[in-house]
């Protein structure tokens, strides 16, 4: 299951390259946020983070959840069975308001802000 | 008996028939409330009384293995078996959706395999659960070839007319379930021309009332749906999602979820949200049922009983 899930996260980078600025994880030695879901809610619901900043969401309910962006603002996970991750790295600054598509009550925002150092992407 | 909520006479069979469902402990109920100035059914049709018995099973998630139930293809496979052991033959099976609980092709093939050892034609619906495959398309392909967008459709048996709804594709954030314009447009035109006097029944997988928002459970655009179905004078909505039986009556519609065959949810707000409710092993199987409806021509009212696995 993490097999599949971590490919898919590495598909999900690539193909959101070209919607949100994404690279590939695997390169990436980038600074990295997780968000649990727990209980049908996004832990922390609203996260901030810098650009280049590698996301993973976490399943830890019984039941399975979707990671979808509103707008397709970026790519959406396959479904999450219990203690699946999905991955995704936040290249371009803005933010980013994304729901469980199985359970669309629940929703959470991602902030990306301008990474400061050398190392912003381009 | 009290429960027996009937002002239109009961006869010695029909008080048999309950009391051989109150002896396996069943817990039933039968709507009410249907004002009499829209009382619909001639006096012809009444004279006729030709019956029609269908059951609704739901939410079988097949291939669900987590403590609340890890064995969900076992407890279908005994809902199955209490279909089997009914002393009437129904006249076929609707499904309410979450056929399978990750849309993976074994679990749609367990499934069928299971339900169709009742020997009944199957009506679908898909859950949530069923449209979880990367592209969407197992549960058309198996269940929905001959249905409208992404799988409504409706037909006729007996008299009653039965529509199949789908709320649970194109959910937007934020939001409950959803119909869409395409199909309400549908809806609309399925309906249209049809006698009042028509009895209609139907089926989707979220509740097209609202029940429960904080938890999902309740469709966006149901309201629009219902407009359509005011001028009827018999309405039975079925649902299933909740994992829990739940009634209510509004004017001529009577609204029933089924409870699942896989795992019980909580009453709403009882927890801090809607996942798999772990009980005793000794209560799992009177959480887990299945429903059987029957439809008498002379009644404006279907009789909904609601039989658990174990009493």
């Amino acid at each position: 299951m993490m097999r599949r899930a971590i490919a898919a996260a590495l598909l999900g980078a690539a193909v959101g390259a070209g919607l949100a600025g994404g690279v590939p994880v695997a390169r990436a030695q980038s600074p990295a946020a997780t968000i649990s879901i727990d209980n049908f809610t996004f832990n922390p619901q609203k996260l901030t983070v810098k650009a280049g900043t590698t996301v993973t969401w976490t399943n830890k309910d019984d039941i399975p959840h979707g990671i979808g962006a509103t707008n397709n603002a970026f790519a959406r996970s396959q479904a999450l069975d219990t203690d699946d991750s999905y991955s995704f790295t936040f290249t371009t600054p803005g933010s980013y308001q994304y729901f469980c598509y199985i359970h669309p009550h629940m929703t959470g925002t991602i902030v990306v802000e301008a990474a400061t150092g050398s190392n912003a992407s381009n | 008996m009290s429960k027996f909520e009937r002002d239109d006479g009961i006869n010695r069979r029909k008080v048999l028939e309950c009391m051989t469902w109150v002896g396996t402990g069943v817990l039933w109920t039968i709507s009410g409330g249907v004002p009499h100035s829209l009382g619909i059914m001639g006096e012809a049709a009444a004279q006729e009384a030709k019956g029609l018995t269908f059951l609704q099973i739901s939410d079988s998630h097949v291939g669900f293995d987590k403590p609340a139930n890890p064995n969900a293809l076992g407890t279908l496979e005994e809902a199955i078996a209490k279909v089997n052991a009914l002393p009437q033959k129904p006249a076929f099976m609707i499904h309410t959706g979450d056929i399978s609980h990750l849309s993976l092709a074994a679990q749609f093939d367990d499934a069928d395999r299971i339900i169709s050892q009742s020997r009944l034609d199957v009506h679908y619906v898909p859950g949530e659960h069923d449209f979880l495959d990367p592209e969407q398309k197992f549960y058309r392909e198996r269940y929905g070839r001959a249905a409208k967008g992404a799988g409504w459709y409706s037909f006729d048996a007996n008299g009653v007319h039965f529509i199949g709804l789908v709320n649970v594709v194109d959910l937007k954030a934020g939001g409950l379930g959803n119909l869409g314009a395409e199909q309400l447009e549908w809806l609309e035109t399925d309906l249209k021309g049809r006698s009042a006097s028509a009895p209609i029944v139907v089926f989707a997988h979220i509740p097209l009332w609202t029940v429960y928002p904080e938890w999902g459970w309740g469709t966006d655009d149901g309201a629009q749906a219902l407009t359509y179905l005011k001028r009827f004078g018999s309405v039975t909505v079925l649902n299933g999602h909740i994992h829990q039986v739940m009634q209510k009556v509004e004017g001529n519609v009577t609204f029933h979820t089924a409870r699942s065959t896989a795992f019980p949810q909580p009453a709403p707000g009882a927890a801090p949200s809607p996942g798999p409710m772990k009980v005793p092993d000794d209560q799992l199987r009177k959480m887990l049922g299945i429903a059987n409806v029957t439809f008498k021509q002379n009644e404006q009212r279907l009789a909904i009983i609601d039989t658990p696995l174990a009493g």
